[in-house]
């Protein structure tokens, strides 16, 4: 039987730049290789990976392996899965970890079930138990009404981690490591996928999750007229992005692309505004890294206003605008 | 030739429950009594797709649950909406598994039924959220599947697929038989007619025990993990809120952005 050693971080690429993703799993994984006295291994996939082995190394990683190939350069599953497994079985990891990003929550479940183990979605903390030395992973479940810590009884422990979740460590261009090289022997009969055409529907300003500000309505805007109205001129006078809870994107008010929460974006802004937003489990899941959460809501009872810092009770109707004019005056000053 | 579907259901607490309503004790999640189960909300859209594609040309929808107790009026709501069959693989055995016991049992029952083009399930479930029993189906069959479908089509004997992805959507092309697992902007699914509900209330679900996939109960439910549950628990949450009170509404409002300007906020 092999022995299992080390942590495997699942490394993604982002407009030619490591994604915010993988440096923060790079500095959860150096604090969990340093308690098992292991290293920490990045496997780095794409048709360029160039100069970011180095990046990787810098964020914490002892050991690169870069898998170069033309076939890589669009996520197809179907040809990550190959790579991640070949690499996955060379080195028998004791744990891996991936990102709860597109590519990760598709090929960690996958790569589990392929290699026989098992894996926890959307971890919020990963943890050595210092007796067992197993992975304790913490993540929400039932919409985020509770948090559930696993252990996985097979081997390698796999788990994927939320984005925001863990911090990154201070890039350090002096650190040392090794890079290694390696095929991506991808068999091109297992690809049963093809991808016809892709489609981007980029929101016009401010990214959500890079916004400093978010200011997000809920079901109680009541339509589509005040995301494009009030809640926009208050996210443009504090550099912002207007988001939503899951009601006014299933409703058609916003697209999808603004839903806030569990199974839509996860945002950890300075400054969160929540405008009529009842403040459901599955909401607060994709805000509550926010530094700040600012409520107004009609009802007092709203369960927003356990999860805020300052509330208002009110109608937006009415608190918005004095807020607004209040606001423009103070930043006249 | 009409396509034979599968779409796999699962019974859970709803989750549309006010935050209140969740207890955990002794390491389990515990509702009042007047919170009806559902069927997850992802599982609704999943059969949705299924009936789009069996509206547009023709087809068998075998429903597929798994667990123990079910409210058979809750999941005979898939036929009510449309299926045309309800497979229950329900035992005392079958509760408590993981991600792996689940999927591997949803495998084998599958294997059973036998003839399949398309298999539906949901991005994850509404209750432990993990987004991995339809991977896990797919892999323990060895065929593909394609994630997060927002629309699916069959075209010449292929599978179209409208997958969501970060700021966007692909549409991805897959040889059948495949798994498919289906997001919220697929589309609520539709209401059961008056003639769907007393038709479906004439049929019976058809119940497979452990042994009738194949698997001994010791493979299956809790006895089949391999993940293993060391604690459920609720964060204990303080209420601080400081709310910014006004002679009305307005005055609030104002008063709020002068509290956030002074703790530097804005």
């Amino acid at each position: 039987m092999a022995s299992y050693k080390n942590v495997l971080v699942f490394g993604e690429l982002l407009d030619k730049k490591l994604a915010s993703i993988t440096t923060e799993l790079l500095g959860c994984s150096r604090k969990l290789a340093d308690q098992l006295k292991e290293e920490v291994c990045c496997l780095l996939c794409g048709d360029v990976v160039g100069d970011l082995a180095k990046e990787a190394i810098a964020f914490g990683a002892d050991k690169v392996y870069v898998v170069e190939d033309p076939r890589l350069k669009e996520y197809v599953a179907d040809r990550y899965i190959q790579v991640a497994e070949k690499v996955v079985k060379e080195l028998s990891p004791r744990v891996v970890l991936m990102g709860q990003t597109a590519i990760g929550r598709e090929l960690a479940p996958r790569l589990a079930f392929r290699l026989g183990t098992t894996v926890t979605t959307d971890c919020l903390d990963l943890n050595i138990d210092p007796q067992t030395k197993l992975l304790l992973q913490t993540k929400p479940v039932y919409g985020g009404n509770a948090l559930a810590v696993f252990t996985s009884e097979s081997m390698p422990q796999m788990a994927t981690v939320r984005s925001k979740a863990m911090s990154p460590l201070a890039r350090d261009p002096s650190r040392r490591g090794e890079i290694i090289k390696t095929k991506a022997d991808i068999d091109e009969s297992k690809v049963k996928t093809t991808v016809l055409q892709t489609v981007k529907e980029e929101a016009v300003g401010v990214k959500l999750e890079d916004a400093p500000v978010i200011v997000t309505g809920g079901r109680g805007m009541g339509g589509p007229e005040p995301f494009k109205t009030i809640l926009k001129e208050l996210a443009d006078l504090l550099h912002g992005a207007v988001g939503a809870s899951r009601p006014p994107a299933d409703n058609g008010w916003v697209p999808e692309s603004l839903h806030i929460g569990l199974t839509g974006k996860i945002v950890a802004p300075d400054l969160y505004i929540a405008v009529a937003v009842s403040g459901a489990s599955q909401h607060m899941a994709g805000c509550s890294g926010s530094k700040h959460i600012v409520a107004i809501n009609k009802d007092p009872d709203a369960n927003i206003f356990k999860e805020a810092e300052f509330g208002v009770v009110g109608r937006y109707e009415e608190v918005l605008p004095a807020f607004i004019s209040k606001l423009k005056e103070l930043l006249a000053e | 030739m009409p396509l034979n579907m599968i779409v796999c259901c699962k019974q859970v607490p709803d989750p549309e429950a006010p935050p209140s309503a969740f207890k955990v004790v002794n390491n389990t999640m515990t509702l009042p009594p007047e919170i009806k189960p559902v069927i997850g909300q992802y599982e609704e859209f999943a059969l949705e797709a299924a009936l789009r594609i069996k509206d547009a040309m023709g087809g068998k929808i075998t429903a597929l649950a798994l667990g123990n107790n079910f409210v058979r009026d809750v999941i005979k709501k898939t036929l009510a909406v449309g299926a045309d069959e309800l497979i229950l693989l329900e035992d005392p055995a079958f509760e408590g598994g993981d991600s792996w016991s689940t999927a591997n049992c949803l495998a084998m029952a599958i294997k059973k039924i036998g003839s399949y083009d398309l298999i539906f399930c949901g991005r994850q479930s509404s209750d432990w959220d993990a987004g991995q029993v339809g991977l896990g189906i797919a892999e323990l069959l060895g065929i593909p599947a394609v994630t997060l479908a927002r629309k699916v089509e069959v075209v010449d004997g292929k599978a179209k697929v409208e997958q969501v992805i970060p700021d966007g959507y692909r549409v991805v092309q897959v040889a059948l038989p495949a798994l498919i697992t289906v997001t919220s902007e697929l589309g609520a699914l539709r209401y059961a007619s008056l003639k769907g509900i007393m038709a479906a209330a004439k049929k019976q679900p058809i119940v497979w025990k452990p042994k009738d996939i194949g698997l001994d109960p010791s493979q299956v439910g809790a006895a089949g993990r391999r993940a293993k549950l060391n604690k459920l628990f609720q964060p204990v949450k303080e209420a601080k809120c400081e709310i910014i009170q006004g002679e009305n509404a307005a005055e609030a409002g104002a008063k709020l952005a002068v509290r956030l300007r002074e703790a530097k906020l804005l």
